[in-house]
């Protein structure tokens, strides 16, 4: 088998006293599409930037394309293609302006990257905005932009920093098409999102939680484990009050409203729907609906990453 | 907007408003707390009423811990967070929300969610605007725009029982391959990720066809229930041909 493209061991950093990154260790292979999640401050964007040898790990270790980020963070540099969910680009720059700078920042010049300028432009899409100031194209086209920027040079790990947020459901299908594309001819890509519909994408899913890999398999699996019980869509009248007394029951797992109706997650073993529609009905619900829904990665995330309470808060 | 014209209204419908905008709203150099105080005095809230308020949106958005954080070091979650819980400070009538997920973690993303019934359930009217269809589907009623035209205004419900194309998932067959065959059959009106398979959404009528097509795939499809998304995809798909 031949090396891992990105391979993380004992990772960890350390802000102060305040510990980032917590001993992560994981490999993705070349090729592979690797979701990395977690909450907002999990950690997640610290180990990416050690990963890009743009910020060196307190202990552990990690090769990113055959190179050692610590002892050539160049090497690693130049090997990968990073786009963030800022999107960084000049918006007062026309699309074409932009592609020319970045291809700079990679030491890129003359014919060669004249046409692959242009491949580049043709293969995200852009060549009716090649003259167009950046700032004044909507997310979806700026999204194709930045991935463009990053994909310039061919890099063998293309790290994607919620490279969607805020951007539709039309373009976000079209750039998974697109990265999938590049997957499959051998580009290494590593994204976090926010979005787990969106996650689905991946081969493979790490969890993290307050700095620590949590979970760490294929979607499929995860759900296998953590979503273990019963997913249903609920509909009817007079639901909110019949959901908060079936939330002291046992085997109710979740309760949450949804819309005008609810969504719950309760133990196989002791609720079916023919049951619940039966409860929720006795506790003054009305013309109870219940249908089986499919447990999601949203799912596994809540039921992986528990509400941590940080403390009392107190007044500003 | 609330009854006045809000171009001329002036003060009078601002103070029953609060904004969340999509862009920073935000002063960066100040901390979470004092954003909040400043926010507070821009509305006029009495001391012990902003204790009191502040108290319950920092437990709810979980910023307690970071009040003396500047702005601009938050995450684009907690960044949200604050800007929800400055518009909230002065218990508006009317809520905007502009994109209010985006960059938002799931965890704090159905927190937000659960925040927002309750303000609903206290009579708050609350208009956001999303570009995630999961979410749009946790409204009560929902406004479609593209290009700018309103395309559809409903309830998500109503809007569902009448969306007539059918939704399917592929089982068996390598999903790459699948998708490019689906990709040239003109009856599929949207394909995305389902787990390792993929959920499209064809044309009435027509689900025949496309099996027939996936079978040399070993490829099969199973029914499954529209959701919002495969409606938002099918609709705008021929606005977006055009």
């Amino acid at each position: 088998m031949s090396e891992p493209s990105i391979e993380a061991v004992h990772l960890s950093r350390r802000f102060g006293s305040f510990l980032a990154v917590d001993d992560v260790s994981f490999s993705v292979a070349r090729g592979e599409i690797f979701g990395y999640l977690g909450a907002n401050g999990a950690g997640k964007s610290t180990t990416i930037r050690m990963l890009c040898g743009l910020l060196a790990p307190t202990a552990g270790e990690a090769r990113v394309a055959g190179f050692d980020v610590k002892s050539a963070p160049e090497s690693v540099k130049s090997s990968i293609g990073y786009m963030s969910q800022k999107f960084s680009l000049y918006l007062d720059l026309p699309v074409r302006d932009n592609i020319d700078f970045f291809g700079g920042a990679y030491g890129l010049s003359g014919p060669d990257f004249a046409a692959r300028a242009d491949e580049v432009l043709r293969l995200c899409d852009l060549e009716a905005e090649r003259y167009a100031t950046t700032g004044s194209l909507p997310g979806g086209i700026r999204q194709r932009l930045a991935l463009g920027c990053a994909i310039l040079h061919r890099p063998a790990v293309l790290f994607l920093d919620e490279p969607t947020a805020g951007v539709d459901p039309v373009s976000r299908r079209h750039f998974w098409r697109f990265i999938r594309a590049l997957a499959r001819e051998g580009t290494t890509i590593f994204v976090t999102t926010h979005y787990l519909d969106e996650a689905e994408y991946c081969g493979r899913i790490g969890l993290m939680v307050d700095g620590r890999l949590v979970a760490l398999d294929t979607p499929a699996a995860l759900k296998r484990r953590y979503v273990p019980g019963r997913v249903l869509a609920v509909r009817g009248r007079n639901l909110a009050s019949a959901a908060a007394s079936l939330r002291s029951r046992s085997g109710i797992i979740a309760v949450e409203p949804f819309g005008a109706g609810l969504h719950l997650q309760v133990a196989a073993a002791d609720w079916d729907l023919a049951s619940i529609t039966h409860a929720l009905t006795n506790a003054g619900a009305q013309a109870v609906e219940v249908e089986a829904g499919e447990p999601t990665l949203e799912d596994v995330f809540l039921a992986v990453v528990a509400r941590p309470r940080d403390g009392e808060a107190h007044a500003p | 907007m609330l009854g006045r014209d809000p171009a001329q209204g002036g003060p009078a419908v601002r103070e029953s408003l609060g904004l969340m905008p999509q862009q920073a709203s935000l002063y960066p150099d100040l901390s979470v707390a004092e954003n909040l105080r400043f926010f507070a005095r821009l509305y006029c809230l009495p001391r012990a009423l902003f204790r009191e308020r502040s108290l319950r949106l920092l437990d709810i958005t979980r910023l307690g811990p970071f009040l003396d954080r500047r702005a601009d070091a938050l995450s684009g979650g907690m960044y949200k967070k604050l800007a929800l819980a400055c518009a909230l400070l002065h218990r508006p009538e009317v809520l905007l929300l502009d994109e209010p997920t985006n960059g938002v973690d799931p965890v704090s993303r159905r927190e937000l969610w659960a925040l927002l019934y309750e303000l609903v359930h206290d009579g708050m009217t609350v208009l956001l605007s999303t570009p995630y269809m999961d979410e749009a589907e946790r409204c009560h009623r929902v406004g479609l725009i593209h290009h700018g035209r309103l395309l559809l205004d409903g309830e998500p419900r109503a809007l569902l029982a009448k969306f007539e194309d059918e939704t399917y998932e592929v089982e068996g067959g390598e999903r790459d391959r699948v998708d490019e065959r689906l990709s040239s059959l003109s009856d599929v009106h949207a394909a995305s990720p389902a787990g390792s398979t993929l959920r499209i959404t064809v044309a009435r009528g027509s689900a025949g066809t496309v099996a027939t097509a996936l079978t040399p795939l070993h490829a099969s499809l199973r029914p499954v229930v529209p959701n919002f998304e495969d409606l938002f995809l099918a609709r705008v798909r021929p606005e977006a041909a055009a």
